[in-house]
């Protein structure tokens, strides 16, 4: 009794915060999403309006909600394989190189706004890095202006994108693979394991399964939250909403226009995306190596 | 390359391993190890010319950021541009420091405001995360379960799904325009309470068990026994809040000037154009350099956390 008390009390901190900033804002934003409301005034109900609006007025959300398929369905998938087979080259490296290798590829992810010079070398000036070189040999007579071009935007913010992804699920490889029993490496060679891509699929895999189903929940949340890299590197909006996705549609009628029902509604939509597409990778994935 | 071609020839005929005694004597040989199933060398070299070339991809821009802040001015603007620095100078960084002084709110309060909020924010989520986690994993709590796969649950959305509510809830406690707008909702992230109690998992019951007997109390338990042995997953706390919490830019929940966090200047000196670009590549390489030597510095703690990460069913 005590000591359910006292595990009660160390629990308290953390799950009041957790209550109050993630559990009832989620039951928050489903409910908002189902008003019109400004901040100023009381929510007012308004049924299921922000969705009509959202899905048959609003024809911006439309181009939003395919960008951020597109993340999702590229970058998403891409960045999972890059993450384990990376980790899978990397894990046979000696000790030292594989410290280096490790840095290089996980820099990025955690090194802040550092994208930034993304813009910078494909500054649309002749100063950027690829338009000097591009004028230089003569590939262009004028700079492109990349993040201002909306054929160029989505395609560089997809390349950004991947540059960041290799993040906590790429490490969580990493470690898993150095937990798989290496005597079983052996046991399936005298077993008729014929070459590496068998020995993937039936030894390995399988056995850091816990690990891939990690990262996956990890690669799978970047890739539908992707804003930041789109504001900061071709604006917010940007050019003809080449590089709108869910994310920013809802930064732009959240806290610029203020529309927080619709703004909500958008929000309500991404959440159900991201969950319904966990859970179906979730399931997927139990199936590996069976 | 080289290395690459050696490490894989090593594989194929290992060095012999020796046994030594304490005055460092060869007393003994290492039995071989067994055979492995070896790639074929020509499958080893396209492998490694394709890790090298995305190697080349990721650490590119990482390389140019460092190249680029040790440009003089006039080589920033060159044409054709030059990706190596010719004549490496550490003047952005005294100049970014001369105009920190000189602009209304000084380059020094942000780095204030940066160093209260990661500081603030790193230790808070640490100590409540480690202590909610320790209950969740060894005491026999009515509803851990559910708790726990809530927080699972909560790693599967971004957090952006809640910012307007949060927004909402941060403004009516009347936490807007202070470092609680960002601290506060930081405590309760879900990804440190998640590897610690997975890691916190692999403690034996026992020495739980033995403490309970001895009539320590569950603080003491959690403080004394279970977290002295779990520093690897420390030190990926910190450093995975420590990286978030250092990109913030304050956004919509801090909106006064003076106190913005360093990310938030870091974007205005970067999209301060021709004039600033010095400065600006100055900065960028102290906003990457900060986070990127604490993840070398702990690199293997992190691994060794993440190899408990997995997700169960």
């Amino acid at each position: 009794m005590k000591r359910t008390r006292q595990g009660y009390t160390l629990l308290a901190p953390y799950f009041i915060l957790f209550f109050a900033f993630t559990v009832l804002p989620v039951l928050m934003a489903i409910a908002l999403s189902f008003t019109s409301f400004n901040m100023l005034q009381p929510p007012q109900f308004v049924g299921w309006e922000n969705y009509i609006r959202l899905f048959l007025e609003n024809e911006v959300f439309m181009i939003a909600l395919q960008n951020t398929l597109i993340f999702a369905v590229v970058t998403g998938p891409l960045s999972y394989v890059l993450c384990f087979g990376l980790a899978w080259i990397i894990n046979e490296m000696r000790p030292k190189l594989r410290a280096v290798m490790t840095v290089i590829f996980y820099a990025p992810s955690i090194s802040g706004n550092v994208f930034f010079i993304w813009g910078f070398f494909l500054s649309g000036d002749r100063y950027g890095l690829v338009n000097g070189f591009l004028l230089r040999w003569g590939l262009e007579t004028d700079p492109i202006n990349f993040f201002r071009d909306p054929d160029y935007i989505l395609p560089l913010l997809l390349l950004v994108q991947l540059w960041l992804s290799l993040g906590v699920g790429f490490l969580a490889f990493i470690a898993g693979l150095q937990t798989v029993d290496k005597s079983m490496y052996e046991a399936a060679a005298v077993d008729g394991i014929q070459n590496r891509w068998q020995e993937l699929w039936f030894i390995t895999l399988p056995s850091m399964k816990p690990q891939l189903m990690f990262g996956a929940v990890m690669q799978i949340t970047t890739s539908f939250n992707v804003a930041e890299i789109s504001t900061t590197l071709a604006g917010l909006p940007s050019v003809n909403y080449a590089g709108e996705t869910i994310v920013t549609h809802m930064m732009d009628f959240g806290w610029i226009r203020f529309e927080m029902g619709f703004a909500s509604a958008i929000a309500t939509i991404l959440f159900i995306m991201m969950i319904t597409t966990n859970k179906t990778v979730q399931h997927l994935l139990r199936r590996v190596g069976t | 390359m080289v290395a690459a071609l050696k490490t894989s020839f090593r594989k194929k005929f290992p060095k012999p391993q020796y046994i030594y005694d304490e005055h460092g004597k060869k007393i003994g040989k290492l039995a071989k190890r067994t055979k492995r199933l070896n790639r074929s060398t020509g499958g080893t070299v396209v492998l490694f010319i394709f890790m090298g070339l995305l190697a080349v991809f990721m650490g590119f821009p990482l390389f140019l950021t460092v190249s680029n802040a040790l440009k003089p001015l006039d080589e920033l603007f060159l044409f054709p541009p030059q990706i190596v620095v010719r004549n490496p100078t550490l003047s952005n960084f005294s100049d970014l420091f001369v105009s920190m002084q000189a602009t209304w709110v000084p380059f020094s309060r942000y780095a204030v405001n940066t160093l209260i909020i990661t500081l603030g924010g790193t230790l808070g989520h640490l100590m409540f995360a480690s202590s909610a986690a320790y209950a969740l994993a060894k005491v026999e709590l009515p509803g851990r379960k559910m708790m726990f796969s809530m927080v699972v649950l909560s790693l599967m959305f971004a957090a952006v799904v809640t910012s307007i509510p949060n927004f909402i809830i941060i403004s009516s406690l009347g936490l807007i325009d202070t470092y609680w707008a960002i601290i506060l909702p930081a405590f309760s992230a879900p990804l440190g309470l998640y590897l610690m109690k997975q890691f916190m998992e692999q403690i034996p019951d026992s020495l739980v068990e033995s403490a309970r007997i001895d009539g320590a109390s569950e603080y003491r338990i959690y403080w004394s026994i279970v977290m002295p042995n779990v520093k690897p997953a420390w030190l990926t706390l910190i450093i995975l809040q420590f990286q978030g919490l250092w990109a913030t830019t304050g956004g919509i929940f801090i909106r006064s000037e003076e106190l913005k966090p360093l990310s938030f200047a870091m974007g205005q000196i970067a999209g301060g154009g021709i004039a600033r670009a010095g400065e600006s590549a100055a900065v960028m390489f102290l906003m990457m350099i900060i986070p990127v030597t604490f993840f070398i510095i702990a690199q293997s703690q992190m691994i060794e956390t993440l190899t408990t990460s997995g997700m169960k069913d």
